[in-house]
């Protein structure tokens, strides 16, 4: 069965796709970090950061409608975590409603944390999802190999990679394997049978792991993922980098 | 035929961690350049076998390769020497890309760089998959990862090379394809299979395991046509035979 990858677009070509995987690693983290820090209510601030993100798109070639298709993941998670900060907040009440004996007012100082919550996550996705389509996706783990981030991550993340579609495909054949004997069961059994799925997933997985490393081995390995590949920073890299940091203190320097 | 030894197995027993016997007491010498097939039913103990071959599980007693023990001190020389192929291509191509999972074995080895990448275009070459070192194995057909799972061990140039079940899930042109790949590969062979078109071309000798003993172990073309022998431990016996006695020689099992 064939999946869509993570990095679907990676293997374009542009000025972005071209920086050293570190510098796109370190500069989306100051990214992040500048959208974090900047104090809600800060709207001219996020105005400059979607045009930097928008700028970014454009210089990647990255299609619009799908960095912005992909970015509306993020939203179910957002509002499923902030949706009720609204209703709590203290402060000056927007409307009110009664619902037999309840009383829920809505407040405009909860309401601003609720859109806040919301742009900041969008503009880290957002700047996320440039990262990893104008990355390949070994590229971005021998980025953060060289950054010394700690093997093990780096080692996970790689199988994780790796093995994602895999057992996708396991799942998908079971789940296909169980319609195939299913003749309306009640619900009851279809939740046992999809702990009974889980269950047999972890067990494959595990015993696949196994394999994996005896294969490992098999071919010398001692504990050390050893990278060869040879990355380089270039002058690019120090432009693209020092113009985005100067960027993203711009309206911290301009308006306070 | 050189008289060296390649394996040599004296009395080797391993029991399972739950318990199981999985295999007892296995006598074997292969010499060098020979190509030996492993046949048995599933559960024979066929891939334990394999696996001792390179230290990865441990029986009774010492195993040598080509004269050195497989024991802690040799096993990077062991594990050079011998070129393991796991039954599925998955769990033999772990890396990111194509690249990455043929130059795993001699980064690990320690070569240079540019060993390295005369070793992946040598390996990739002689199992024809060059220009496809950017591919990532997961998007490979069943028949192409096959062959990269086995660039994957010539990357380190063995002098033994141990298949397990090496054209399960093929179909029979990559089957073909594939047999005519391994004969190209002079070094000495130990392939597990119950596929006896493939073991009839390939080997010249052939063991049969079963219940974790060596029950038989002759020239190919003797063990083949002993149909009975065949039967009773569970082995197809290839088209255009009498199938009656077989059938009850099944049955009586």
């Amino acid at each position: 069965m064939k999946h869509s990858f993570i990095d679907e677009y990676s293997g374009l070509d542009s000025f972005v796709h071209r920086l050293d995987p570190r510098t796109k690693l370190l500069c989306s983290l100051a990214f992040i970090l500048a959208v974090v820090l900047t104090p809600a209510g800060a709207w001219r601030a996020f105005a400059i950061y979607l045009l930097i993100i928008l700028g970014l798109i454009l210089l990647s070639r990255l299609p619009m409608r799908y960095v912005l298709k992909r970015s509306l993941v993020i939203f179910p998670f957002v509002i499923m975590i902030a949706i009720f900060v609204p209703f709590f907040k203290q402060g000056e009440v927007a409307a009110s409603y009664d619902i037999g004996a309840w009383h829920i007012a809505v407040t405009y100082e909860g309401l601003s944390v609720l859109v806040n919550v919301i742009v900041k996550s969008w503009l880290c996705i957002l700047c996320l999802i440039v990262l990893s389509s104008s990355t390949k996706f070994e590229e971005l783990l021998h980025g953060m190999f060289r950054l010394k981030v700690p093997q093990v991550f780096v080692q996970i993340t790689s199988f994780m990679y790796r093995y994602m579609f895999v057992i996708a495909d396991q799942a998908m054949r079971m789940q296909m394997a169980r319609d195939s004997r299913n003749f309306g069961l009640n619900r009851g059994n279809i939740f046992k049978t999809m702990g009974n799925m889980i269950g047999m997933l972890f067990i494959r997985s595990y015993e696949r792991a196994e394999r994996i490393y005896a294969a490992m081995l098999s071919r010398g390995y001692n504990g050390n993922i050893v990278v060869v590949n040879q990355l380089r920073f270039r002058l690019p890299d120090a432009c693209f980098a020092l113009s985005l940091c100067l960027l993203l203190v711009c309206p911290a320097v301009l308006w306070w | 035929m050189s008289v060296d030894k390649a394996i040599e197995i004296k009395g080797l027993s391993y029991v399972y961690p739950d318990g199981q016997c999985g295999l007892k007491d296995i006598d074997l010498t292969v010499h060098c350049g020979e190509s030996v097939a492993l046949i048995g039913p599933n559960g024979a103990g066929k891939s334990t076998l394999l696996l001792h071959l390179n230290g990865i599980l441990r029986g009774s007693t010492a195993i040598s390769i080509q004269g050195l023990q497989v024991v802690d001190k040799n096993i990077r020389e062991i594990r050079k020497k011998v070129g393991m192929v796991f039954q599925d291509p998955e769990d033999q191509l772990f890396s990111l890309n194509v690249y990455e999972d043929v130059s795993f074995g001699p980064v690990n080895m320690g070569f240079t760089q540019e060993e390295v990448d005369r070793r992946v275009k040598q390996a990739l070459q002689k199992v024809g998959m060059r220009g496809y070192e950017k591919r990532s194995s997961h998007h490979l057909s069943i028949g192409e990862k096959k062959r990269v799972a086995i660039a994957t061990v010539l990357s380190l140039d063995p002098e033994i090379l141990a298949l397990d079940e090496p054209t399960s899930s093929l179909d029979p042109r990559g089957k073909w394809a594939l047999t005519e790949l391994l004969r190209s590969l002079h070094v000495t062979k130990i392939i597990a299979s119950h596929d006896l078109d493939l073991v009839s071309c390939l080997c010249d000798r052939i063991i049969i395991l079963d219940q974790g003993r060596i029950v038989a172990d002759g020239r190919a073309e003797q063990i083949l046509s002993d149909k009975v022998l065949l039967a009773e431990h569970g082995l197809a016996v290839p088209a255009q035979t009498d199938p009656e006695p077989l059938i009850s020689a099944m049955i009586e099992i």
